[in-house]
């Protein structure tokens, strides 16, 4: 079984998240003149309309493109020693620290803690008509699923076919679907919890939105 | 209790002023200040009339300093009192003008747009014992006071179009019109029916309306003003202002600054001045006919003499336009003119103030006239007198030849054509009536004759050749940049996942359209002419009007050489004959590199002489908006005046039965869409484009809405009816000629 107490500990020991800036392609790298611990921000706006941070220059066959930060953070590290020279596609040009929000850590800890029922191919997902009305009328923690029960419709090109749940018993803890909206392959439909563990998650979170300080 | 609301009253002017001078001759607001609040404390302790002699003591002191200040008043002094609360408004003008109105679609919010204000009202005019009402159409923006509902006088677009169709109802009422413009500017907001193309139809509109309009100016700025403009008389109140653009506004863009900040108060002032916005400097200018002379620091609602004064100014103006377009009435239309000095009296003598027939056309007539003189001389003309002599008389001479070709033996012969036609036609009726049966038995004896021929069924089956529009897969002009060894990356890369485009292919075989998602990257404006017209068929007309500095702007000499010498232009605009395969037309081209593509005199002048060519050729006429930035402000009013008057050129070319089409490529804004180009029927845009009245940055500073990424895009513009189509370029050409095939006016010589 997890431990959450202890997923939330070494969370709280590093609570960021590095994110590793790499070239997107070939070409000469030059580095704007940002120093580790300068500040950074992704794309902003209400359409993300404003670009992030911009860290480096990357030129290939003389068109220059900017590498901008992907979320916002602290520099941590800039690889300088490749200023001005030609890169691989991939190389790590930047480490970005990126203090985990409240919302952030909880993803992470529910997405260890929870059992995903991942979507087996790209279609828009719904849940029967009897679960569904559960879930309007009391929420997504009064329905039970266990190995085999019919659980979905899975809507593909107007064909529609039945999906059964794979996995342990337990509450449907988070769902992470929407109607009418194409899910791809591999990607969460549902978390599950065993029963015995609710009401651990269900502290953990609570002690996440009180104790967890955010950070810029 | 007098003496109370006196001095209440005195606090009111003494805050006005200190309003309008925003820091300047503090030592005269100091004294006033000072008497105010002497008086206030004392007050008690003085005997009434000790308190009368008192305050009026004060308020002769508020007159004098008054018209003291009024002798230094600067530019931006006068923004600052037509934009005060205390200025007088519509609904003061239409209280104290008018003799009685009823104000139609608004009550204060409860109105479709409550900046526009619509009213009918009368004038009651008392001539040898007899009354004469007289109807006119009052509208104009509302400023309210600074209610917030008014929205400063800035008109949505939905606003604008209730004006035009009360101008309508005026016109089927035969009624006059005055409009009175108190307005920022128009509300930049491309919701349907859109700011600039609703300002375009209120121009193209006006040009033709069969009524009187006289306008009176108070905040004149740029397109608002224009939508309810464009009139027979514009008088202007001597403390209002008429211009391009805002002072602020001009100095955002002279000094460069990026959206949030702010211009120094001192580039303010010199950009105001600089743009001759002032009553004085119009009138000098020609734009306006007179000025209205108001109290000292301009009217607020308790200056009766001075909406006497008005109530006077616009019967006159209402007279002479009646008067001017009557076939005898020498002596009163004397006594109207506006250059005739002294007071007038209305009661003097009546004059109706309904236009009918000779005498509407007549109207329109002498108001196209003056809009066809405004600006004449202000951009440099290098034409020699001979030049000049014979365009006019090979205008006179192909004017000539296509009335008698057209007209005079064309006319005729199409009614022969059809006569013979719907004869011929009869006939064949006639003639199928009587041999049908025989017909249809010698087909069931022998079937196989009714078979195609093989050609036909080989043409009607077969795969058909892609069709290139006989280009042959290459270009006639390829972009200077197809020469650089270098990459480019799409706009769309990141959502589209579009690869790096190598620029040789790009900007030569591409036309300039990413290969993946088919975003189309700006090209030059050469592209369009050599590979949209037929080869050697562009002569361009009319290339030595130059733009020029009227205003003398500070340091604006310099840039405009710097735009010649980069771009080997004399101007934003070219204007051409050329050839669509094999149909003659002649073609206008805004040109993006020359200053944006702003619009000043000189562009003015060549559109509108380019539009009158193509009527006088019986040619369609083409507008290619190569870029747009909109009018040119450094040209102030001198530039503002082209909206209504190419507007207006473009309206006599259609009502000549001409063919006008609009294509909009990279960026077109402002002035020029809300007006000669918005008014087009036949307006497409090339992708990737984006078409709209104000930039993002002005909308949001104006609005506070947030304005989303593509708001403007040529096919947003489509969605919400402001454009007929959009276009690839690579099927420009064929795209241009299936247009001219499809639609067009009555009198084109290939109809």
């Amino acid at each position: 079984m997890l431990n959450i107490g202890k997923v939330l500990e070494e969370l709280k020991e590093s609570p960021y998240e590095e994110i590793v800036i790499r070239a997107p392609h070939c070409g000469v790298v030059r580095f704007e003149p940002l120093e580790p611990g300068a500040r950074v921000s992704g794309a902003s706006g209400q359409w993300k309309e404003k670009p992030g941070t911009c860290i480096a220059v990357i030129e290939r066959e003389r068109n220059k493109r900017p590498i901008e930060s992907v979320d916002k953070g602290e520099l941590v590290a800039v690889n300088r020693n490749l200023e001005g020279t030609f890169v691989e596609a991939q190389t790590p040009l930047a480490t970005i620290r990126h203090f985990l929000s409240k919302d952030e850590v909880l993803k992470i800890i529910l997405q260890k803690a929870l059992y995903l029922f991942c979507a087996p191919e790209r279609a828009k997902y719904y849940f029967i008509p009897e679960v569904e009305k559960n879930i309007q009328a009391s929420g997504s923690k009064s329905v039970k699923v266990h190995d085999g029960l019919e659980l979905f419709i899975m809507s593909r090109m107007k064909r529609e076919a039945p999906l059964a749940y794979s996995g342990p018993g337990g509450v449907i803890y988070a769902k992470y679907f929407e109607r009418n909206e194409n899910i791809d392959a591999g990607k969460p439909l549902i978390g599950v919890c065993p029963e015995s563990q609710l009401p651990l998650i269900e502290d953990v979170v609570l002690r996440v939105q009180t104790e967890w300080e955010e950070r810029e | 209790m007098d003496i109370e609301k006196k001095l209440s009253f005195l606090k009111e002017r003494l805050t006005y002023i200190c309003d309008i001078f925003a820091g300047n001759h503090q030592e005269h607001i100091r004294i006033l200040e000072h008497k105010v609040e002497e008086f206030s404390q004392r007050r008690e302790s003085l005997d009434l009339q000790e308190r009368i002699e008192a305050i009026t003591a004060i308020e002769e002191l508020f007159d004098f300093t008054e018209r003291r200040l009024e002798e230094d008043l600067s530019s931006m002094d006068k923004v600052r009192i037509v934009r005060h609360p205390q200025r007088i408004c519509l609904r003061d003008i239409l209280e104290n003008v008018y003799d009685n109105y009823t104000e139609i679609g608004g009550q204060k919010n409860k109105s479709i747009d409550p900046s526009m204000l619509i009213a009918r009202a009368y004038v009651t005019r008392r001539h040898r014992g007899k009354t004469h009402h007289q109807s006119v159409m009052v509208i104009g923006q509302e400023k309210g006071h600074g209610e917030d509902f008014r929205n400063g006088g800035s008109v949505k677009p939905w606003g604008n179009a209730r004006a035009l169709q009360y101008m309508k109802v005026a016109e089927t009422e035969n009624i006059p019109i005055h409009t009175y413009i108190f307005t920022p500017g128009a509300y930049p907001v491309e919701d349907y029916p859109g700011a600039a193309q609703q300002i375009a139809r209120n121009l193209y509109e006006m040009a033709a309306l069969k009524v009187p309009v006289i306008a009176v100016f108070s905040e004149g700025g740029s397109g608002g003003a224009e939508a309810i403009g464009l009139a027979d008389r514009r008088l202007m109140l001597s403390h209002g202002y008429y211009s391009v653009i805002s002072p602020e506004g001009a100095a955002a863009i002279e000094g460069r600054l990026r959206r949030g900040e702010r211009a120094t108060p001192e580039l303010i002032a010199r950009c105001a001045e600089q743009l001759k916005i002032t009553a004085q400097d119009n009138l000098r200018l020609g734009y306006i006919d007179k000025i209205v002379e108001e109290p000292p620091l301009g009217a607020r609602p308790y200056h009766y003499e001075f909406f006497r004064n008005l109530r006077r100014e616009v019967i006159r103006a209402t007279d002479d336009v009646v008067l001017s377009t009557r076939a005898f009435a020498p002596l009163r239309a004397r006594a109207a003119r506006p250059d005739k000095s002294g007071e007038y009296d209305a009661e003097k003598f009546v004059v109706r103030w309904e236009v009918n027939g000779g005498a509407a056309e007549k109207l329109l007539l002498l108001r196209h006239e003056k809009f066809n003189k405004y600006s004449r001389g202000k951009c440099i003309d290098p034409r020699s007198v001979f030049k000049r002599m014979r365009q006019g008389v090979s205008g006179v001479v192909t004017d000539a030849y296509n009335t008698v070709k057209h007209d005079i033996l064309g006319k005729p012969k199409k009614r022969i054509v059809s006569a013979v036609e719907e004869v011929e036609a009869e006939t064949r009726v006639l003639f199928d009536g009587i041999t049908g049966p025989f017909r249809k038995a010698l087909c069931a004896l022998g079937s196989k004759s009714s078979k195609a021929p093989a050609a036909t069924e080989e043409a009607l089956t077969a795969l058909s050749d892609w069709e290139d529009g006989q280009r042959n897969g290459s270009w006639n002009y390829i972009s200077p940049r197809a020469k650089e060894d270098r990459a480019v990356t799409c706009p769309n890369a990141k959502k589209q996942g579009c690869m790096d485009m190598w620029a040789p292919d790009l900007y030569g075989e591409f036309a300039g359209v990413c290969s993946n998602c088919g975003h189309h990257f700006p090209m030059e404006y050469k592209w369009f002419l050599w590979n949209v017209f037929d080869p050697n068929s562009v002569v361009e007309f009319n290339q030595e009007i130059e733009a020029g500095n009227p205003l003398e702007f500070e340091n604006f000499d310099q840039r405009l050489i710097q735009a010649k010498e980069k771009t080997g232009l004399k101007s934003g605009c070219m204007t051409v004959d050329a050839a669509i395969q094999g149909t003659k037309l002649v073609a206008a081209i805004l040109i993006a590199d020359f200053r944006g593509g702003s619009v000043g005199v000189a562009e003015g002048e060549k559109f509108l002489l380019a539009v009158e060519r193509a009527q006088k050729k019986r040619q369609p006429f083409l507008a290619y908006v190569h870029g747009t930035a909109g009018i040119r402000i450094q040209e102030g009013t001198n530039g503002v005046i082209q909206m209504p008057r190419c507007t207006m050129a473009v309206r006599r070319y259609l009502d000549a039965g001409g063919l006008y089409l609009v294509v909009y490529d990279t960026n077109s804004y402002a002035g020029p869409v809300a007006s000669f180009l918005g008014c087009s029927p036949y307006q497409f845009a090339i992708r990737s484009s984006n078409v709209g009245f104000a930039g993002p940055g002005v909308i949001k500073e104006t609005t506070g809405i947030d304005v989303p990424p593509n708001y403007q895009g040529a096919f947003k513009a489509l969605s919400r009816g402001h454009i007929q189509g959009v276009w690839d370029r690579r099927e420009l050409r064929e795209n241009l000629n299936q247009a001219l095939m499809t639609m067009g006016g009555r009198n084109l010589y290939y109809r």
